[in-house]
């Protein structure tokens, strides 16, 4: 006989967890008295929000499941915009909650929330468990579930008298093996789709490869670039697809949509075949859908088939993970298209229009990416929050490999960068993680400097502080007659909130000292934050208006 | 726009209604009928939903279904030979000899059953298509239809072909 808490650790044990973001509770208390002398770590945090965060950033940075715990109502709502930025971005993490006793559930008990109810619509399952003898079967489903098929969030609300209610061990042992009626995921690519695709690219002059976050949930980079340089392929990636293929590899064209580079917005208008791998054709990415890749036909490859057709007409739909489709294509591609005239011509488009900025005394967000993508040298991890900060980071930061850029694409959560950061720092402790932020940003979840400096976490903050919600500006200088509607932030002092936290940091005002300060910040031992006062009405450019197509950029060089 | 009858199939838990409703609501999908019970798989139940869309809405519809882990099965009826039946129970207003009479002679014409003989008012069981239904509703209403309540419908496969779990 064990108790239910006791069971839930034994049970994550078996999932190979070593790491817990949380923030205990009355509910949770079992739960947390069970992991007092427990071998797995529990990191706590300052905000629950910033515990599911952290374990989405430790999940994609390590490809495992992150795990959060909150306790019931108030701790497990905090959780929801953790948990609906995972569910956007396809992130495999196992929230847990308490819960009231299941005898006062339903009657608006303290600190009670319907969890489960809450979070239907940003998770891909859930669970209630109402008796600890089902603990162990749950714990193993929500940890195949959220890994496995298309990856997600999936949480797991655990009432207090569950927690504190013994299981038999003799009458239920732990299942061997999960069947699930309702779930089976597609892995391999069905043939004669494949072979149709392979069709395709044997005839196609200009096809365009459009990869993303698949690829990297997948672990599928080395395919893709295996795929792309034995066809002769150009490639574009989204958002959260930087770092499939190396930066600087010479088939890329950089990120594509609403703040693609030219080449990638102009390649995808003038492909005549597109290949999609792992994507979703995202409004940020697609701009006006009908004038997205006009020219092309389309091949869809995804593990999930309501990604397919359900925001533009495909030809060639394939089902399943994206590695295996693509090792199957390439064991079967017996001829390519001669690409070489297009390749050069994306070539010369990327050579002509790299994303530019006035390189001038000032102290430009864009040179301070561009000297730290320089130190970093492709290395270490690179989170970020949302808005300008990130846009700077994907066009001017050099992203070599899968894994090393985490941020929040799908749901654009502000505050989302810090805590993901700590958590990528526990799945991979030896390397640099950079958190690029911006000053409305990081004061969302600010708070977790003291998780940073209370267990010396090296995380290192580059805050681009322009005292501006710098993106929503952007909006309002372009768009809005330059009604500055409340976008503008009172200047704050960051050094000196690190500095209360016990954390170190430094003021750079000037282009002369960037350099020097990324170097102090990198090479020291512990969290640093560092507080550029950057150029206040610096825009992000490229830029696609809303609404209208991705080659109809403003803010660029005109071909 | 045309009307596809969906037949579901779910695991029988807490909440899986509320999983699959709460879905059809945030992606826009508009239900016209939606039914459910228990059926002949110890531990599952069937839903019958009569959604509206185009094709492409349709299929959206029924990935989106499936995606849901709690959910079996999904198989679209429409094209496919079915019986449809939905059932109604109506309230109606006879409070003289001949009115009852004349309501009595409907409803034999429409197959429907005299379920309740109050001393004003007759309660009539009627199942069939909507069409029926809709068409003895409309005959009625002249008597004065006091309350009115129907099913959602439900729908089998003609013949041996069943929807089932394939797995």
């Amino acid at each position: 006989m064990k108790t239910g808490a006791r069971t839930l650790i034994e049970a994550l044990q078996r999932e190979g967890v070593d790491t817990i973001f949380g923030y205990p509770g009355g509910v949770v208390l079992p739960i947390y008295d069970e992991l007092y002398d427990s071998s797995i770590r529990h990191i706590l945090v300052r905000h629950e929000q910033a515990a599911a965060h952290a374990a989405d950033g430790y999940a994609r940075a390590s490809g495992r499941v992150g795990v959060c715990l909150a306790t019931s109502g108030p701790g497990a709502c905090n959780l929801v915009t953790g948990i609906a930025t995972a569910y956007m971005d396809s992130i495999p993490i196992v929230a847990l909650t308490g819960q009231v006793p299941t005898a006062l559930l339903g009657n608006d008990a303290f600190q009670e929330s319907d969890i489960t109810g809450i979070t239907i619509p940003i998770t891909k399952h859930n669970y209630l468990v109402k008796k600890a003898a089902d603990i162990d079967r749950v714990v193993r489903e929500a940890f195949y579930i959220a890994r496995t098929g298309r990856p997600g969030p999936v949480l797991i609300d655990l009432p207090k008298d569950v927690t504190m209610g013994v299981v038999d061990e003799v009458s239920s042992p732990p299942p061997a093996e999960i069947s699930l009626r309702g779930y089976q995921p597609t892995y391999d690519g069905h043939v004669r789709q494949i072979d149709k695709a392979l069709d395709l690219i044997a005839r196609a002059e200009r096809p365009l490869v459009y990869a993303g976050g698949g690829v990297i949930l997948s672990g599928a980079s080395t395919e893709l670039r295996e795929f792309v340089e034995t066809a002769a392929i150009p490639v574009t990636t989204t958002l959260m697809g930087l770092g499939a293929i190396p930066g600087d590899h010479p088939l890329n064209l950089g990120m594509l949509g609403m703040h693609g580079t030219q080449a990638a917005n102009y390649a995808v208008t003038e492909c005549d075949l597109l290949i999609a791998i792992g994507v979703r054709f995202d409004d940020r990415v697609t701009g006006k859908i009908e004038a997205f890749a006009p020219n092309a036909q389309i091949i869809h490859i995804d593990i999930d088939p309501a990604e397919i057709g359900k925001n533009k007409k495909v030809d060639v739909p394939i089902v399943g993970d994206v590695g295996r489709v693509l090792r199957a294509m390439l064991a079967r591609m017996q001829k390519h298209g001669d690409t070489a005239n297009w390749v050069n011509r994306a070539g010369t488009w990327k050579a002509q229009f790299p994303p530019g900025y006035r390189d001038d005394d000032r102290l430009r967000p864009q040179y301070v990416i561009q000297q730290l993508s320089d130190l970093m040298k492709g290395e270490g991890i690179v989170t970020s929050e949302v808005g300008q900060n990130q846009m700077w980071t994907a066009l001017y930061y050099c992203f070599k490999r899968p894994r090393s850029w985490i941020t929040s694409g799908g749901l654009g959560t502000m505050g989302y960068g810090f805590p993901a950061a700590i958590g990528a720092h526990f799945a991979r402790p030896g390397e640099t993680v950079v958190d690029v932020a911006g000053d409305g940003s990081f004061q969302m979840n600010i708070q977790e400097l003291a998780t940073v400096a209370h267990n010396n976490i090296p995380v290192k903050v580059v805050i681009l502080n322009n005292m501006y919600l710098g993106m929503v500006r952007q909006w309002q200088e372009l768009f809005y007659d330059r009604r500055y509607a409340y976008t503008e932030l009172s200047p704050v002092d960051f050094v000196r909130v690190a500095n209360a936290y016990g954390v170190e940091g430094i003021r750079v005002e000037e282009k002369a000292e960037v350099r020097e300060a990324l170097e102090t910040a990198l090479g020291h031992d512990g969290p640093f934050v560092l507080d550029f006062r950057i150029e206040r009405e610096e825009n992000v450019f490229p830029m696609v208006p809303a609404g209208a197509a991705i080659n109809e950029m403003i803010g660029v060089r005109q071909p | 726009m045309t009307s596809h009858t969906l037949s579901v199939l779910v695991e029988n838990r807490a909440g899986v209604l509320s999983r699959v409703a709460g879905m059809f609501s945030r992606r826009g999908f508009n239900i016209e009928s939606l039914a459910v019970g228990t059926c002949e798989e110890p531990g599952m139940s069937r839903i019958t939903i009569v959604v509206n869309g185009d094709d492409a809405v349709v299929e959206q519809v029924m990935k989106q279904t499936n995606k849901l882990i709690d959910v079996i099965k999904v198989s679209d009826l429409t094209e496919r030979e079915s019986v449809e039946r939905e059932l109604a129970l109506i309230k109606v207003a006879a409070e003289s000899g001949p009115v009852r009479a004349e309501i009595m002679q409907i409803a034999n014409i429409f197959r429907a059953q005299i379920v309740d003989v109050g001393t004003r008012t007759l309660v009539l069981q009627v199942a069939g298509d909507t069409d029926k239904i809709d068409a003895l509703e409309k005959l009625l209403r002249q008597y004065g239809i006091k309350e009115l309540v129907r099913t959602g419908k439900v729908a089998l496969l003609r013949g041996s072909k069943t929807v089932k779990s394939s797995k």
